[in-house]
Formats: C-alpha cells, sequence, structure tokens
C-alpha cells in the first residue's frame, strides 16, 4: 500500500522548517437560513446552518488528505472556503504560510493561481464548445499567464503529457464528446495543472466516472503529488479510496473533524463510534468478507439544529450520560497523529492528557 | 426452480441515418424463485437495457427481440397486452435515483395506491390500508404517507419508492442502482431493507448496478456484462475467488477495497462501438490475455469449472493458463 508508505518516506524535517502547504485554523463557516415573511413578522430569530464549525488542519506539499463524510457533513463547505468561494465567519486559511482569509479579490488572483479545484462532473466543468486546446488554455487567459502564444502552446502540450493524454498533439483539437469520461477529467486536471498550483482540491472527483477508468484518474493525482512539491486535498465519500490513496483521511460529522490520522490507523484500529460505523457499512469485494454492518438509524441530523454536547451523541450506538454534556475535542488517540474527539478515546499518552478532564 | 427465464435477448436502438446500437446482443440469464441476482457492468453495457426489455418499457424506437418467460409464459411481444398484465403485479421496478421516479404533485401514499386501482389488486379504503403496511414495511410511519416526496430525504424517498413497487405483491423486483446516489450509511440502510424484503417475501431480486462490493454484499449470483452481452456468470464468491473471464478479474481489480492492500488498476482503453459489427471477442482490446484466436472467434458463454459460466478463449486452454490469473 504505497499511499501510505509514502508519508513516512516524506522527510519530516523538510514539513517541520517549511510553513505547511495548507493551514487551516479553527474554520467557521455559516449559511443564514431565509425566514421568510412570515418568519420575519413573528420575529422568530434569525437561524445559521453551522455548515463548518471549528475545523483545523494541515497538509504538507506532496501529501494527499481525504476529508470524508456523508452530505452536509461540510466538507465541499471546507474546500469551498479553501478557495475564498465563500467567506468564512472566522478561522484563519494559510497557503504557504499567507494568510488567505482576509485577502480582497484582487490579491486572491494570484492565491488563486495557487489552488486549484477539480469537480466532481467533468460533463459538466468543461464547456462543450470548447477544444482541449481552448480548455487549457483559459485559465491562463484569465490570469494573463503564459507568456506568448507559442510559450502557452508549449504550457498546454506539458499539462497535457503530465495527465498522461499522449501524445498530446492528438488530443489538442477535440471536442469535451469526443472524449471519454475519464479522459475529459483528465483534461479538466490539465486546465487546473497548466496554472503551476500548489495545491489540487479534488471535490469526488471519481465518482462519476465508470470503474474501470476511476483508478488511473486516482493513480494520476497520486503521481502528481509524489512528484513534486503538489498537496491535494480529496474530498471523497468513498473511504475505500481513501483508504488506498490517501496519506492522511479526516472524518467529518456535522461540521466537525471527528477523527484523524494517517489512512491505514484511521481504517484499522478507528477510534470514533462514527468513523467505526462508517467503515463498517462499506461494501467489500469479497463476499465471504461479511462482516455485520453497525447501521446508525436515521439521517445525520440538520445543522441548523445541531446536539448539544456530543453531536454525534443521538446516533452513538456507544453513548454515555456524560455525551450529553460534554463536547469533545480531538485528542490523540493510537499516536500523536492519530486523533479522536471522543469521551471513549484513552488518551494515548497519559501525560498529555489535560488535567481535570475525563 | 426457475421463474424467470430470459433468452437470447436482444436490443436494437435505431440511430439517425439508418444505422443501429445493438445495445443488447444475445442476453439469456434464469433467475429461481427467491434468489438474488446482482447484473454488473459499466455505463453502456446494456444492463438497464436489460431489464428495461423485460418490463417491457423500451421506447418506440426500440426493437426486440428474444423470449422472456415468466413462470413459464411468454411475456415479451410489441403487443402492449402481453406484458401489461405483468407489469407491477409479477414484476416490480426501482428506480435510480427516486425524485424522478415519484411524482412530485401526488402524496407519497397516493402514489402507492394508484399501481393497486391501475393494477385491479385493491381500490379504496382498502388500498389505503394496505399502502400504510407497505410504508410500514419500508421503515417509514404510515402518517408519513401524506406527506409530498420532496418533504422526504433521499433515503425516505428511495424507500418509498420501494414501497411503491411491493404494492401489487411482485414475485421480481427489478432495482436499478436503487443506491447509486445514497450516502454510505443510507446506502447501508437501504441495501438491508432490500436484503430483507427478498427475504421474508421470497422475492426474486435483480440488482443492477456497477458496483461490484454492493452486489458482493447483497447478491448470491451475478452476471457480468460487456458490450451488450453477459461475459461471465456464476456464484459471486468464485467471481471473486476464481474468475473465469478477464474483464471480471480487471473489474475487481479496479474496484478499490478498505483493507486490500493490492494496486488498484484501471483497464487500459474503451469498450467496443456498438454501433458497427463485433468481430472476435469485443473485449480482446482491452484484455492483458488475447491471442490470435480471440482476434477470429467471438467467444461463447459455456460452463466453466467450479460452476456458471464465462466467454472466453483461455478457458479452452490447458488448465494453469485459466481466464482468472494474470
Amino acid at each position: 500500500m504505497s499511499g501510505v508508505v509514502a508519508t513516512g518516506a516524506l522527510s519530516p524535517s523538510a514539513g517541520e522548517t517549511r510553513a505547511p502547504l495548507l493551514d487551516v485554523r479553527d474554520l467557521v463557516v455559516t449559511y443564514p437560513v431565509r425566514r421568510g415573511i412570515v418568519g420575519a413578522l413573528r420575529r422568530e430569530p434569525r437561524r445559521a446552518v453551522h455548515a463548518v464549525d471549528g475545523v483545523s488542519f494541515s497538509l504538507r506539499r506532496g501529501e494527499m488528505l481525504a476529508l470524508v463524510g456523508e452530505s452536509g457533513c461540510g466538507k465541499t463547505s471546507t474546500a469551498q472556503a479553501i478557495l475564498r468561494m465563500i467567506d468564512p465567519v472566522s478561522g484563519r486559511i494559510a497557503v504557504d504560510g499567507l494568510d488567505i482569509t482576509r485577502l480582497s479579490h484582487r490579491e486572491l488572483r494570484r492565491t488563486r493561481r495557487a489552488v486549484q479545484m477539480i469537480y466532481q462532473d467533468p460533463y459538466e466543468s468543461l464547456d462543450p464548445r470548447f477544444r482541449v486546446r481552448q480548455a487549457v488554455e483559459e485559465p491562463m487567459l484569465i490570469h494573463g499567464l503564459g507568456g506568448d502564444r507559442r510559450e502557452r502552446h508549449r504550457r498546454i502540450m506539458e499539462a497535457l503529457a503530465r495527465v498522461e493524454l499522449t501524445p498530446p498533439a492528438m488530443y489538442l483539437d477535440r471536442f469535451p464528446h469526443e472524449l471519454s469520461g475519464g479522459q475529459r477529467q483528465r483534461i479538466a486536471i490539465a486546465a487546473g495543472l497548466v496554472l503551476d498550483p500548489a495545491l489540487l482540491v479534488a471535490d469526488e472527483p471519481v465518482s462519476m466516472l465508470d470503474v474501470s477508468v476511476r483508478a488511473g484518474v486516482l493513480r494520476l493525482l497520486d503521481g502528481l503529488r509524489r512528484a513534486g512539491d503538489l498537496g491535494v486535498v480529496m474530498i471523497t465519500h468513498d473511504l475505500s479510496t481513501a483508504a488506498r490513496f490517501a496519506d492522511r483521511i479526516a472524518v467529518m460529522y456535522l461540521g466537525r473533524i471527528v477523527e484523524e490520522g494517517r489512512a491505514t490507523e484511521v481504517v484499522r484500529d478507528p477510534r470514533h463510534p462514527y468513523t467505526q460505523a462508517l467503515l463498517s457499512v462499506v461494501p467489500k469485494r469479497d463476499p465471504r468478507d461479511r462482516a455485520t454492518p453497525q447501521i446508525l438509524g436515521g439521517e445525520p441530523p440538520n445543522p441548523i439544529d445541531v446536539p448539544r454536547g456530543c453531536r454525534f451523541h443521538p446516533r452513538c450506538p456507544a453513548v454515555q450520560d456524560r455525551c450529553r454534556s460534554i463536547d469533545p475535542e480531538l485528542r490523540s488517540a493510537t499516536s500523536i497523529e492519530h486523533r479522536a474527539a471522543c469521551v471513549l478515546v484513552e488518551p494515548w499518552m497519559e501525560s498529555a492528557r489535560p488535567r481535570g478532564e475525563r | 426452480m426457475t421463474l424467470l427465464e430470459v433468452r437470447d435477448l436482444h436490443v436494437w436502438f435505431d440511430l439517425s441515418g439508418s444505422r443501429q446500437l445493438h445495445a443488447v446482443q444475445g442476453v439469456s440469464l434464469d433467475v429461481d424463485a427467491g434468489e438474488r441476482v446482482g447484473l454488473v457492468g459499466e455505463s453502456g453495457c446494456g444492463k438497464s437495457t436489460t431489464i428495461l426489455a423485460i418490463l417491457g418499457l423500451l421506447p418506440s424506437s426500440a426493437s426486440v427481440a428474444g423470449e422472456v418467460r415468466l413462470e413459464g409464459a411468454s411475456i415479451l411481444s410489441p403487443e402492449e397486452e402481453v406484458a401489461r398484465p405483468h407489469r407491477w403485479r409479477d414484476i416490480a421496478m426501482v428506480f435510480q435515483g427516486a425524485m424522478n421516479a415519484l411524482n412530485p404533485v401526488k402524496t407519497v401514499e397516493a402514489q402507492i395506491v394508484e399501481p393497486m386501482e391501475l393494477h385491479g389488486t385493491a381500490e379504496g379504503a382498502a388500498a389505503r390500508k394496505r399502502a400504510g403496511e407497505l410504508l410500514e414495511m419500508v421503515g417509514i410511519a404510515p402518517s408519513a404517507g401524506a406527506r409530498f416526496p420532496h418533504e422526504f430525504s433521499g433515503g425516505m424517498r428511495q424507500r418509498a419508492a420501494l414501497a411503491m413497487a411491493l404494492a401489487c405483491d411482485p414475485k421480481v423486483l427489478l432495482a436499478d442502482e436503487p443506491t447509486t446516489a445514497l450516502d454510505v450509511m443510507v446506502q447501508a440502510q437501504i441495501l438491508e431493507l432490500l436484503e430483507r424484503l427478498a427475504r421474508d417475501l421470497g422475492l426474486s431480486l435483480i440488482l443492477v448496478t456497477h458496483d461490484l462490493p454492493v452486489v458482493a454484499q447483497v447478491c448470491e449470483r451475478a452476471a457480468v456484462m460487456y458490450a451488450g452481452e453477459i461475459v461471465e456468470e456464476g456464484a459471486m464468491e468464485r467471481l471473486f475467488h476464481s474468475p473465469r473471464h478477464p474483464y471480471t478479474r480487471m473489474l475487481f481489480a479496479a474496484t478499490p477495497d478498505l483493507y486490500g492492500d493490492e494496486d488498484v488498476l484501471s483497464i487500459p482503453g474503451s469498450p467496443p462501438r456498438l454501433d458497427r459489427g463485433i468481430v472476435g471477442c469485443p473485449f480482446r482490446s482491452r484484455c492483458d490475455r488475447a491471442f490470435d484466436r480471440c482476434e477470429r472467434e467471438r467467444p461463447v458463454l459455456r460452463w466453466v469449472e467450479g460452476g456458471g459460466s464465462a466467454a472466453c478463449h483461455l478457458n479452452d486452454l490447458p488448465a494453469g493458463a485459466s481466464a482468472g490469473s494474470t
């Protein structure tokens, strides 16, 4: 399992001396809920959806982090905040040491170049009237990059080669409808790479693709980040994909990260009851491998009404009385890197346990 | 006992310029009473077309040949009167994306009652009472039947669609990607429900999906489709542990597993066009073990060692060179 071996191989000292590529601290994103005219007349309080409610994580160069969770857990809002497509209410997002949280739209331009997004559906993210050449050239024109025509052409060819569409010349004049789903997603990735970004945020990059080509696109992302300084944040609901391709996994529930750690640790030794349940329901390829799934009832609760105490307690199979009042923080579970937010977590180091907390 | 028999089913769609797309190319499949069978393949392989043909729901631009028998009686015919008495009463279907299958301006209860009245299995108060029972069976409070589909979450809509499919007490349930748009936890709920209902009601289930692990979890047996035909069929365990067609083996290898540590490998190339005749094996250009015979001769489904069947010339080679091994 190469994805995890690489984490160890990545020199920790190099990672520590430089600022992390991406550092997100206490990120909060809310959306106002429309009251409607009746609500306004009745003077109902204004309410907000707490889409992201205090999320912190960081990413090193050459690393791939998977944000996993069910719909409504806040993973996409987190990604959109990183790209400043939405403005966070509070918290701090730093890219390469630069705080981008409060940058004006003008100042953001340079950051936008450094952070590129790959969308779920390459059938929608590519303009059907653009040939491949135009689709990959467009970002350079928008950002006023790439120099003259000849230089831009060179960059287009290089980007196509990086996404393994070879020979690139064969693809230049094609339209999206002439390409397969996998090829389209590669074009979308090429259009992101042409600006030479430091960070790719990929939102469910393969879920619309056929099984036979998914692995190819995932391996491409994997290869890109291993080849250079590129970091990848992959948003996915598919834990198997996260387990196989990411170095680290962060499991989100109702706007919080509830467990985080190296992919192998999280998958093989999950500590949060939510992660345990989520992993237990992932269908396995081997029919003999039918463990009893731990199916949680109901649906994820509404982020308008976040439960008091631990936000998972109404669905938790291991709920205790104290969970109704204690809102647990992430703390080290099986190693310093592997953290979970649950009162049941035995702290990894006794001395690391804050006094007075039980 | 064989309940549903599909024999040499072909479907062609008319394309512009008098061309035709041969979407289903001779599919044969037997389903026993109470059996759960998966129909697996990638987009465009003909799996959805196959089950729409079984229900007689293909558009008029399609022409169909072959035979579909239910308890021995032929139900495939261009005459609507032949298929209609069986549709929903004997064979019902759950579609992908329940929001599109449900009518947004009718209450959920009314939509469960509708097929009963249409097919004459129950009426009025009796039908409404039955609708309440069905809702309870799929895990929805009967009182919620008065609500509209948009008031339901995705998982509840899929449950309601399931109640609708069960309204006339069918023998066979066809489910087309019933959990594709759903979250993992909701998917687990629906799959568990589907399996339990099939068991409790003695239903035969044909589960159509691109997702091998889903089939591995729910079905005893599966048929793998490629380019309009079944290329391998057999017990799920046999397919996973000793596949006899390279496509089956490569599909499993392309599917990441939570705890697996082999490389996840994509399948190079793309499926053949179905608007032209196919010479030789349709998979040969993507196959890692193709040899000269695959160029000339299209393999047919044949019994293989270990049960089931596969359409691959490698199975004719001496032992040790089987299609499953690399």
